[in-house]
């Protein structure tokens, strides 16, 4: 470089750069002008709200959760008929739900971890049936397999005499009797009732997640290095103790957050139950809205239900995973 | 060197003795065995003996044209069927080009085997299926050409597709999209053909219509937003982590649910789009925010120099990102983004759940038919074949684009050519 440049140099380095060059500058302001965009397009769209639903006569307001319903929910947790008020029949439905999801959870996890360890058996027919599972499960849509669930499995179920007897449970159309179960007058009784729609639901969940968790559970089992098997055999652990205590603890580090995706779309899949007759929160927010118009309060009511699930399977998994990742200090 | 050598075949042992390792290595493995065949066998016999004497399949072969089209006007069904005739010619030429036009490391193989199964497999399945659906002999003939044109179009293609001069080649890739604004404009009308309102379409045609307008238009917002989300600009980086994580916390029928009920006060009068659309704005929207978290796994993938050399050797951001960064990250991210395609067409299944007629809207109106009453077996198995079919042939054709754009295999064999 030779001495004569060096006062342009200078002089380009004093002399002010024009805004429109400046690199720190023109990204913020094009991140302003988006902002700016999205904020005009957000109250053009509100001012409409507020203007349509001023004209319907709708404006936002939570009052009518006050009113009676008028509509009865064919199995509910909580006390509940027609005559009270929506809040309780929205909170039944929050019920029903949660009862859905929890049993769907732990049943998933159950035909998850089996699914996907029977892909390493020794036995290969095992094997493929547990792959043929797979891969037919997650290439149906879940909706299609809840109503077959429903109508060709479990409405086809015999009623009286003819239904499915084991003892301490009987399984017919009329629902699915626990404990102590007896035919009276050609109707079951038994100390424990679960009517057909939940366990169509119940079931449609749990088949389509734990084929999906299978996955997650092999996945997670493969990741564990082969020389860890054969390392905890040749220090003469036996089969179950290595899997107990060498494979899993480090499989279920993979594992542990993979499932929780996985359970949060189980917690949204189950508004799906609509399809089987089953009345979750969706299924009565339905019938609000078709009974109040009140579309705006309805959604944000599911929207905000269905948030906090997901958070609090998110937090629970959290609290899970912390528990099998590596302590490190 | 050779370009790809076999693998070192090991003696495979004698089937029976591979039988007995595979069912009967221990005592435990031999009676899971047994349980299982026994099982098996009873099911296989009584789905048979269902599948044969019980079931009515008059319910399919009826309403095979519903299941089809819905109910599309009679007289403008001929637009439907040149649709289907360009469709399987432009697939019968791709596919053709694909192997006539290999990629630079490869020998052209006009016929593969592969390839040769898949053919006879589908000159059978359009043998089979219009005889089965006893459609008239009209429809039967028409199916039987469309293929025997697919199929010649295929011999052809691969036979004289290296004919096409290099600088042509990358124009036949534009034949799709072609297609598909020719495909719009024959469905719903238009440039001097009748219109026919979307509250018409249905069945299979409108699954199809609605998860392709989502998959086309939620690619390109779900790469928009995963950048966004990796962007170093707050505002931006925000707003597309609120936008994903909103969507992705709600059930996609509460998302249908808001558009059905709420896009009608969103907009002013008379601009909402009607219910079929409106749904399909939905479900792009819905499925970008999940595109968005499969893209952003393959930028995550990216190491960060990347980027740095990039803009180092001068290129602009938009630059950087469109020629380095965006190829290697979305092949990274192929079989997620493949994954929730997959999804998104399963998930067409919930617009039957506001009202609308597709695969399984039409399944269920077809069923409330006093005539086919209690014949939910037969519909619903269709319908599974179907879907299955479906998404095992996009899942395939994912596993063989990755394997086409795998760079490992073309970096090694391309030097081995050159050397």
């Amino acid at each position: 470089m030779t001495p004569s440049l060096r006062p342009q140099a200078a002089a380009d380095a004093a002399a002010p750069l024009p805004w429109w060059r400046n690199r720190r500058l023109i990204p913020w302001l094009a991140q302003g002008l988006v902002g700016l965009l999205v904020l005009v397009v957000v109250a053009f769209l509100v001012g409409n709200l507020v203007r349509n639903l001023t004209a319907a006569g709708l404006l936002l307001s939570w009052g009518w959760l006050d009113n009676p319903s008028g509509f009865d929910i064919a199995e509910t947790l909580l006390p509940y008929n027609a005559g009270l008020p929506y809040w309780r029949a929205l909170l039944a439905g929050l019920v029903n739900t949660l009862r859905v999801v929890i049993a769907g959870l732990v049943g998933a996890t159950v035909l998850g971890t089996l699914a996907g360890t029977a892909a390493f058996s020794s036995n290969g027919l095992l094997r493929r049936l547990a792959r043929i599972y797979v891969e037919v499960v997650r290439n149906i849509p879940l909706l299609l397999q809840l109503v077959f669930w429903y109508f060709v499995v479990f409405l086809q179920l015999p009623n009286g005499d003819a239904a499915l007897q084991l003892p301490g449970l009987v399984l017919a159309k009329s629902g699915l009797y626990l404990g102590h179960t007896e035919l009276v007058n050609g109707v079951w009784q038994g100390s424990l009732r679960f009517t057909v729609e939940f366990g169509a639901l119940l079931t449609g969940l749990v088949v389509y997640t734990g084929a999906f968790i299978a996955e997650v559970v092999r996945g997670g089992v493969a990741a564990v290095p082969a020389g860890q098997w054969e390392a905890a055999r040749s220090l003469g652990l036996s089969k179950v103790q290595t899997l107990r205590r060498i494979v899993l603890p480090q499989a279920l580090r993979v594992i542990v957050p993979a499932l929780n995706s996985q359970y949060i779309s189980l917690a949204k899949n189950s508004s799906l139950a609509v399809a089987c007759g089953y009345t979750d929160l969706y299924s009565v927010a339905e019938t609000t809205l078709n009974q109040t118009g009140r579309a705006v309060e309805v959604v944000l009511i599911l929207l905000a239900a269905y948030l906090v699930i997901d958070l609090l399977i998110s937090a629970l998994m959290n609290g899970l995973n912390s528990c099998v990742q590596l302590k490190e200090r | 060197m050779s370009v790809s050598s076999p693998p070192p075949r090991t003696a495979s042992p004698p089937p029976l003795h591979r039988l007995r390792r595979e069912l009967f290595a221990t005592p435990l493995d031999g009676v899971i065995s047994i349980v299982l065949l026994a099982g098996l066998s009873a099911a296989a016999v009584a789905f048979l003996h269902w599948a044969t004497s019980q079931a009515r399949w008059a319910v399919i072969q009826a309403n095979s044209n519903l299941f089809a089209i819905g109910r599309y006007p009679l007289e403008q069904q001929w637009r439907l069927w040149l649709l289907v005739t360009l469709l399987a010619g432009a697939t019968g030429l791709s596919w053709g080009l694909l192997r006539a036009w290999p990629r630079a490391d490869r020998r052209a193989q006009p016929w593969p085997r592969n390839d040769s199964i898949a053919a006879a497999l589908l000159g059978a399945i359009s043998l089979y299926v219009p005889l089965a659906l006893h459609a008239q002999p009209g429809i039967q003939v028409r199916w039987w050409a469309i293929t025997a044109l697919l199929l010649l179009l295929r011999a052809a293609a691969g036979r004289w597709g290296a004919l096409v001069p290099q600088q042509l080649r990358p124009m036949l890739a534009l034949i799709w999209p072609a297609l598909y604004l020719i495909g719009m404009v024959l469905i719903s009308g238009g440039l001097g053909l009748m219109q026919v309102p979307a509250a018409e379409w249905g069945g299979l045609m409108l699954t199809l219509v609605e998860a392709s307008f989502a998959i086309l238009l939620c690619f390109p917002l779900g790469v928009l937003l995963a950048l966004g989300r990796r962007s170093a600009l707050p505002l931006l980086r925000w707003g597309s982590v609120l936008y994903i994580e909103f969507i992705r916390g709600a059930p996609l029928i509460t998302l249908l649910f808001l558009g059905q009920n709420i896009l009608g006060f969103l907009l002013p009068g008379g601009l909402a789009p009607d219910r079929v659309w409106r749904a399909a704005w939905v479900l792009t929207f819905f499925a970008a925010a999940y595109v968005a978290e499969a893209v952003r796994t393959g930028l995550a993938a990216l190491p960060p120099g990347q980027l740095e050399a990039a803009r180092s050797l001068g290129l602009s951001l938009p630059q950087a990102l469109l020629h380095v960064v965006l190829p290697q990250a979305l092949r990274v991210a192929l079989p997620a983004t493949v994954g929730q395609f997959i999804t998104l067409l399963q998930d067409t299944t919930l617009l039957s759940l506001i009202g609308l007629l597709d695969l399984l809207g039409i399944a269920r109106t077809v069923m409330a038919n006093p005539a086919f009453l209690g014949r939910n077996a037969e519909v619903y198995l269709v319908l599974a074949i179907l879907f299955w079919c479906c998404c095992a042939a996009l899942g395939l054709g994912s596993r063989a684009l990755e394997h086409r754009l795998n760079p490992s295999t073309l970096a090694t064999n391309t030097t081995a050519l050159k050397a």
